[in-house]
């Protein structure tokens, strides 16, 4: 019995070596995931003693950033070989934040894991959730002064998705470096406004400046629509969900790319219609804004089809 | 023109013949995104009220210090300052109305209407009358929101105000997020069918 705990401890201070993103996982987990809504699995590295593990009381979980917050366990079934245990909460789990799981009793004393999504696979689904889920024209209900001027042809549509996506992903850039290296630090969160549309409107000039010096016949077609871009409220939206969900680098980026994928997205589905529209029959009353505004509608509600979705 | 500037019809103006919503279609986002009650509407009228005076004031007052080339970017970090003003009264004193408007309290500052109110008339007009059209375009903004938060709590829950009025729920449907296209569509429907029989009519005689 010695002989084994010492060889799990060694086995133990190998894996802690080897891979320190499972440091807190003691050896003994061999695995830890989310699986339905409600379920993590976890599995051990060595049979466990059943009545230690499926006793509900022996578990802590809580949410990683609030640790007062206790999750309630429902059950706790381990699987036939005694290797790998379900646990099920009473409600949904939010996978997106990390999960820290403490069971007593099992061996010395206390165990202590944590489970999170791959980051990865965290980054992409901020990415899905910005194009798709939560898309800023048909569920955020954002930008749509440009989206309804911009949306009658389909080049016009390609050209101001694909400029606005430039100066999403530059200005959100930047707007993170002032955010956590000057704004924070100086304790001036008050100005996030004032900085974040200074920000937007010296990149549109930036990309304006050097678009017509770099590339003037790329700039003859796409340079109408820069002026446009500052009057979308989706360009300072970004910044200030950034601000709001404290999101690290890569996650701004990611959800500047998803902001701008989504606008894009959004203008060519609405420009194929509205070329269309120009070959029907709309009563008079309807004409323009109107009919551009129930179609609109419509594509909102198949847009509420992708709330739910998730890859990871 | 002097007739032209009298309060009364600068403030008409704002919010009958260039209604921001209805007649020129800018500012669209809150009046889809969160008019589903009529106190929403009040609140966020209030808002961008306050935002839209002030702006068009201080604009006013400073026209002749403001280089022409450097206007835009003068205009955007007026209306800024300001809008960080009502956001931080809001957050402090109405928290819970905060909560319900979101972002969109902040992203006042990329609303059109402010911006085209300022370059087309703040720049060029005195304080007094800056104020009077600014008051218009506000009031209109809010008159507008108002329309369609009536409309969509009416039909939708059947309350306005949050007090129930009907007593049954006519269609659910007005309330949900995005009913908002529907009903700003329809509504633009019908004040242009208003528009084309009354042309119609004056046409006959």
């Amino acid at each position: 019995m010695i002989l084994d705990m010492s060889k799990r401890l060694i086995l133990a201070a190998l894996f802690v070596w080897l891979a320190p993103s499972f440091a807190l996982a003691e050896g003994i987990i061999a695995d830890q995931t989310f699986k339905a809504a409600n379920e993590i699995v976890v599995t051990f590295a060595a049979p466990v003693d059943r009545a230690v593990v499926e006793e509900v009381n022996n578990y802590t979980v809580f949410e990683e950033p609030d640790p007062d917050i206790r999750l309630v366990l429902q059950q706790v079934a381990l699987a036939g070989d005694g290797r790998t245990a379900s646990l099920f909460f009473t409600e949904p789990l939010n996978t997106a934040t990390t999960h820290v799981v403490r069971i007593r009793g099992l061996v010395g004393g206390e165990t202590t894991f944590k489970v999170s999504k791959s980051y990865f696979g965290y980054l992409f689904g901020i990415l899905i959730s910005a194009l798709l889920i939560n898309n800023f024209v048909f569920t955020k209900y954002l930008g749509l002064c440009v989206f309804f001027g911009t949306s009658k042809k389909k080049t016009t549509a390609k050209g101001m998705g694909v400029v606005f996506t430039i100066v999403a992903v530059v200005s959100a850039s930047m707007s993170w470096f002032l955010y956590n290296f000057v704004l924070i630090p100086f304790d001036l969160n008050f100005l996030q406004i004032v900085v974040f549309i200074g920000l937007t409107s010296l990149t549109v000039q930036a990309v304006d400046t050097i678009l017509r010096k770099v590339n003037p016949v790329l700039f003859n077609s796409f340079g109408v629509f820069l002026v446009l871009v500052i009057a979308n409220c989706v360009i300072i939206a970004i910044p200030l969900i950034m601000a709001g969900n404290g999101y690290n680098f890569f996650e701004t980026f990611m959800l500047a790319i998803g902001a701008g994928g989504g606008f894009l997205l959004a203008l060519y589905l609405m420009s194929s219609v509205s070329e269309r529209l120009q070959l029907a029959k709309i009563p008079p009353t309807y004409k323009g804004l109107p009919i551009a505004f129930i179609v609109a509608g419509q594509f909102a509600m198949a847009f509420l089809g992708f709330s739910g979705l998730q890859l990871f | 023109m002097t007739n032209d500037k009298s309060p009364l019809q600068l403030i008409s103006r704002g919010i009958l013949s260039e209604n921001p919503i209805f007649k020129l279609a800018l500012s669209m986002c809150p009046a889809v995104g969160i008019s589903t009650t009529v106190m929403n509407g009040i609140l966020l009228g209030t808002a961008v009220l306050f935002v839209q005076v002030f702006s068009s004031v201080t604009i006013s007052v400073f026209k002749n210090y403001i280089h022409p080339r450097i206007r835009i970017p003068t205009y955007t970090l007026t209306i800024a300052t300001w809008v960080t003003v009502i956001d931080l009264v809001l957050a402090a004193y109405m928290p819970e109305a905060y909560a319900k408007m979101g972002i969109f309290v902040k992203l006042i500052v990329a609303f059109a209407i402010i911006t085209m109110r300022l370059e087309m008339f703040a720049c060029k007009e005195s304080v007094n009358d800056s104020f009077w059209d600014g008051l218009g375009m506000g009031l209109g903004f809010m008159v507008g929101m108002v329309a369609i938060g009536l409309v969509r709590e009416l039909l939708g829950s059947g309350a306005i105000l949050g007090y129930d009025v009907l007593g049954f729920k006519p269609l659910l449907f007005f309330i949900l997020p995005s009913a908002g296209f529907f009903v700003v569509g329809l509504m633009m429907a019908f004040f242009n069918w208003i528009e084309i029989y009354y042309k119609r009519r004056r046409g006959v005689q």
